[in-house]
């Protein structure tokens, strides 16, 4: 596939003019094919700039429900932005971002557009989980700690309840024994799995992962890799930021590759890696064999 | 390097008979330290000093150690110290929580709150401590009615300033006031230290910004706001001797008073001196504790319990110098 068929495949919204989104997200269903299935994510058009610099021009993007997409390209082509506009860390400047057929950041009503109240996007934040190249674990705070804080202050669950999902989420990430550690006292790639840990106490219906392994010792990306591997194949929808090709070939349903602000291309793993159609995608892939 | 000869050969002609390229077998264990004969000319200095204020302080009987003996437990002395730890408490805490809030209010991204908070340290910091007191005793000669109620409109409670205003409220405000302006700037400080992965991380897990404050970021801020802080209270014990001017009994207030009557007035200066330095250095070893507390997660290190701690005790995982060098590890 290759961008003109994405314009294509994402055609019936992006002609609508942008009073009509709710629509558009319905023609968007129509467009996969899967009839009653409300996509994941729906990006149309979406633009940002940091003052000058025009970081998204234009991004149109359609995650299924259970997608892993994996978004390729070279540093500053705007991937990180665009994951972080997702969950409303960035705040767009034109276009619109879906999740589950919800506007993410703003609200229609009588015809126009407004910004959603700090109180509203955090609400919607809950169902999108993250995952930063950095982990951002919040060092105050035991492993265990960690992971309730948010389903206990957020979701209200009881402690006793969010602890005993804490510590089954561990035992999946293979950290259990570490819940009573600080996470200074653990290894780039144990934190970056506590961090996974905690977002998936939140029960997201969509995971974000920025550069998951970028901050980590070679040796120690695999264990990162395994653990979102494991997600993936539990039906977790996913949208992955990442330089690990083999990962995007393996575990990716779809993989988008971005340069300049724009999709350049998108299509399987083996369309996009084994034969990728624009030059430029052949370029930046050139540097990993 | 190998078919050279060795600078250490030529330097050392005692050495001359070893091969070209090859090093002497030399243990370094068991060298003699470096002689620092000034150090020991200093210590030698200071002891003498130490001698002649030892000397002084026991001979001169302007001291008058007995009345500061009999003074030291006074009931009066203790009502002082009362009056002075209630207003370092009371004052401490407005500084702090008005501290918090300006500090917030100046990283707001609304400009009028920003400006206006800015202001506020501007003005407060601007003015000596002691002015700000006298003003706000003398505030009836600009103010001489005091009400509240609609701006512009009905008054619902009124007062004259001086019964409103008393001695003790004028020294809360004006140490209370002045205190938040620097607190401020801590608490500023403090928040700006902690790494905006943060806030975004909480964020992301859907918390609002008023949880991030208080959960995520305040706690992390507490390692950089805790120790100038505790400087701040120590300060503010000492500020409140001000209030002395105000003819408000703290501990100050309290042997003037007193040496004001029966002219001990060295000996009820030491009272006061001891004191304060008792009071200072209950205060330095709490906030160390605290200081310990608020690190814990900063090292890889479980934070020390507070006895241990009192009592001087050094942590078992602690890294000692000793245990680092390869030396004391064959030996353990």
């Amino acid at each position: 596939m290759t961008a003109q068929d994405t314009q294509e495949a994402t055609g019936p919204e992006t002609a609508v003019p942008e009073a009509t989104a709710a629509e558009a997200t319905a023609g968007a269903t129509g467009a996969t094919g899967s009839a009653g299935e409300v996509p994941m994510v729906v990006a149309q058009r979406v633009r940002k700039r940091f003052g000058q610099l025009e970081v998204l021009r234009g991004i149109d993007l359609k995650v299924r429900q259970g997608e892993v997409v994996v978004l390729l390209g070279p540093s500053g082509s705007g991937k990180s932005t665009f994951l972080r506009c997702i969950n409303h860390l960035e705040q767009i400047d034109a276009g619109s971002i879906h999740v589950e057929g919800r506007l993410i950041g703003f609200r229609r009503s009588g015809g126009r557009v407004h910004h959603l109240r700090p109180r509203e996007v955090t609400r919607q934040r809950r169902d999108i989980g993250m995952v930063f190249q950095h982990f951002n674990l919040f060092p105050h705070q035991t492993v265990l700690e960690n992971v309730v804080e948010a389903p206990v202050g957020v979701l209200g669950l009881s402690k006793a309840e969010a602890r005993k999902t804490a510590m089954e989420l561990l035992t999946r990430v293979g950290l259990a024994e570490k819940a009573a550690s600080y996470p200074r006292q653990l290894s780039g790639g144990q934190q970056q799995r506590v961090a996974i840990a905690r977002a998936l106490a939140m029960r997201p219906k969509l995971m974000l992962f920025d550069e998951p392994t970028s901050a980590l010792d070679p040796e120690l990306v695999g264990e990162v890799l395994a653990t979102m591997r494991d997600l993936a194949r539990d039906g977790l929808t996913m949208l992955v930021v990442t330089h690990e090709i083999g990962f995007a070939k393996e575990v990716a349903d779809r993989v988008v590759f971005m340069d300049g602000g724009q999709v350049l291309e998108t299509g399987t793993p083996q369309e996009v890696l084994d034969s990728p159609a624009n030059p430029r995608t052949r370029a930046f892939l050139s540097r990993f064999l | 390097m190998a078919t050279t000869q060795p600078p250490a050969t030529r330097d050392d002609p005692g050495k001359a008979e070893l091969p070209p390229g090859a090093v002497p077998v030399v243990d370094v264990a068991g060298a003699s330290p470096v002689r620092h004969p000034l150090r020991w000319l200093a210590v030698l200095l200071l002891a003498v000093l130490a001698a002649q204020l030892f000397h002084f302080l026991i001979t001169n009987p302007h001291f008058e150690w007995s009345t500061v003996g009999a003074y030291f437990g006074a009931q009066v002395i203790g009502q002082g110290i009362a009056t002075t730890v209630e207003l370092t408490a009371i004052a401490m805490l407005i500084g702090i929580a008005g501290g918090v809030l300006v500090a917030v209010g100046r990283m707001s991204e609304n400009r009028v709150l920003s400006t206006v908070c800015g202001a506020y340290v501007w003005f407060f910091r601007g003015i000596p401590v002691l002015v700000q007191l006298v003003f706000w005793y003398n505030l009836s000669a600009l103010l001489p009615r005091i009400s509240f109620g609609v701006p512009f409109g009905p008054e619902f409670i009124s007062g004259h300033t001086n019964t409103l205003i008393t001695p003790w409220l004028a020294a809360i405000l004006g140490l209370g006031l002045n205190e938040a302006a620097y607190m401020a700037e801590i608490v500023r400080g403090g928040l700006l230290g902690v790494d905006q992965g943060q806030t975004e991380a909480a964020a992301a897990l859907g918390m609002g910004r008023a949880r991030i404050l208080r959960r995520v970021v305040l706690p992390q801020a507490m390692r950089f706001i805790i120790p100038p802080t505790g400087s701040q209270v120590i300060n503010m014990l000492k500020a409140t001797s001000l209030v002395s001017v105000l003819a408000l009994a703290d501990l100050l207030y309290t042997v003037q008073s007193i040496y004001n009557r029966t002219f001990e007035t060295i000996p009820l200066l030491i009272v006061a001196c001891l004191w304060y330095l008792v009071m200072t250095s209950v205060l330095y070893v709490g906030q160390s504790f605290i200081e310990r507390y608020y690190a814990r997660g900063a090292t890889r290190h479980a934070p020390q319990g507070f006895w241990n701690f009192a009592l001087f005790r050094r942590r078992p995982d602690a890294p000692s110098p000793a245990a680092d060098s390869p030396l004391a590890k064959e030996e353990t």
